[in-house]
């Protein structure tokens, strides 16, 4: 803490880091317009609060794409659409395939298996191909089983939990006032019954975004209290990597300091939640981004490779957690 | 090792143009196009690994053994 700390650092000191209170939306903002030299002071600060309210695990998650590319929504950032001129093309994963995918993200370490389907919403095929991939995995191996596949009815909710699915994804992946400039084939508020069906069902509610698809801070800002009124057990943060063929691929990516001030001002108003780094920190950040992000609010990490891209080497995030002191969350256990 | 015919990131000839943004995306981006044909491979990416099939030309796989 710097002797000279005042204006919104100071107030966050008290409500966020000694009460456990999140910011406001317009707390939020205030973080989002500090200048850069004010960052460092920023990222200890929301370090701290992490370390108070959550502690110094860290939760490692591995992804596959179970069915890649041919979705008919327009998500404008996603390559997997089949609405652009991606060369992403359709491709299914077999169950023995699925298994040996979550042998691999079990022995970087991680504990949490996430699979997803780019599609609308599950009909009864991709229904019966993650019932039967769940029970395989299961068979063999240990470890949490999380799934994202698009928005679900009331019956599958609870099909999804009567097979063990501890946590479900359904990112609202922008504030509601920006959804329509990313999404037209789908409503944000259709995500939020999704969301609502999960939490109702028991499941864990994972629940995040994109950043740098061209919102304002005060979109930013405003999409941190929409997350804080849902009061998701994960936010996944994603930065946009601009896909080739979308309508989002001519973008330039984030820059590293505005990310890290956004990371940092979600922990300051979601105090308890897990914070997870998703996609996009390799180009918005660099090979610095890891270490930064879990010394500035981050408590959670995708490991290894992406859904259609790749990712830094698993080891070199666990061995990066090992020099942090940061012990990777045990299995089954709650944050 | 064999010259790429063409770019496995964007499918045109690797000898028409300098592909910059093509050499820097491939750190982070498994193949997309097969290099013998440029048709458009069906991708699985995978934790540690990808693969890659050319309905013409068959499957390639990750480099490093411990990625595939």
């Amino acid at each position: 803490m710097t002797t000279t700390e005042t204006g919104i650092l100071a107030t966050a000191r008290t409500q966020v880091l000694e009460e456990g209170i999140g910011l406001s939306e317009a707390q939020v903002l205030d973080v989002l317009r500090l200048p850069d030299d004010a960052l460092d002071d920023l990222l200890e600060l929301a370090h701290q609060v992490r370390m108070r309210w959550c502690g110094p695990e860290v939760e490692v998650e591995g992804i596959i794409s179970l069915k890649t590319g041919g979705c008919p929504e327009d998500c404008h950032f996603c390559s997997q659409s089949g609405l652009f001129d991606s060369p992403v093309r359709s491709a299914w994963l077999d169950v023995p395939s699925l298994v040996e995918a979550a042998k691999q993200t079990a022995k970087t370490g991680a504990t949490e298996f996430c699979i997803v389907a780019a599609v609308r919403g599950p009909d009864a095929r991709l229904m019966a191909q993650v019932a039967a991939g769940i029970a395989a995995i299961k068979d063999e191996i240990d470890i949490n089983i999380a799934c994202s596949l698009g928005m679900l009815t009331p019956e599958q909710v609870d099909e999804l939990a009567a097979m063990g699915v501890h946590r479900y994804n359904h990112n609202l992946e922008t504030a509601r006032s920006h959804f329509t400039n990313v999404v037209t084939t789908h409503t944000w508020e259709e995500r939020w019954e999704t969301l609502r069906l999960v939490r109702e069902a028991g499941m864990e509610v994972c629940c995040g975004g994109i950043l740098g698809m061209g919102e304002s801070l005060e979109q930013r800002a405003e999409f941190s209290a929409q997350l804080a009124t849902l009061t998701p057990d994960e936010v996944p943060l994603n930065f946009l990597n601009p896909r080739p063929g979308t309508p989002f691929g001519d973008l330039e990516p984030m820059a590293g300091p505005d990310a890290l001030r956004t990371v940092a001002a979600f922990r300051l108003a979601l105090p308890r939640t897990v914070l997870r780094f998703a996609g996009g920190r390799e180009i918005t950040l660099g090979d610095l981004g890891a270490r930064k992000g879990l010394l500035g609010g981050i408590n959670a990490v995708i490991v290894g490779n992406y859904l259609t891209t790749l990712g830094r080497p698993a080891e070199s995030d666990i061995d990066l957690l090992g020099e942090l002191q940061m012990p990777i969350k045990a299995l089954n256990e709650t944050l | 090792m064999t010259a790429l015919v063409f770019c496995d990131q964007c499918g045109e000839p690797s000898d028409e143009g300098d592909h910059p943004r093509c050499a820097g995306r491939r750190k982070l981006e498994p193949p997309r196009f097969c290099p013998d044909c440029a048709r458009r491979m069906v991708v699985q990416v995978t934790p540690i690994g990808w693969t890659a099939r050319c309905s013409r030309h068959g499957e390639r796989r990750s480099a490093d053994p411990l990625r595939a």
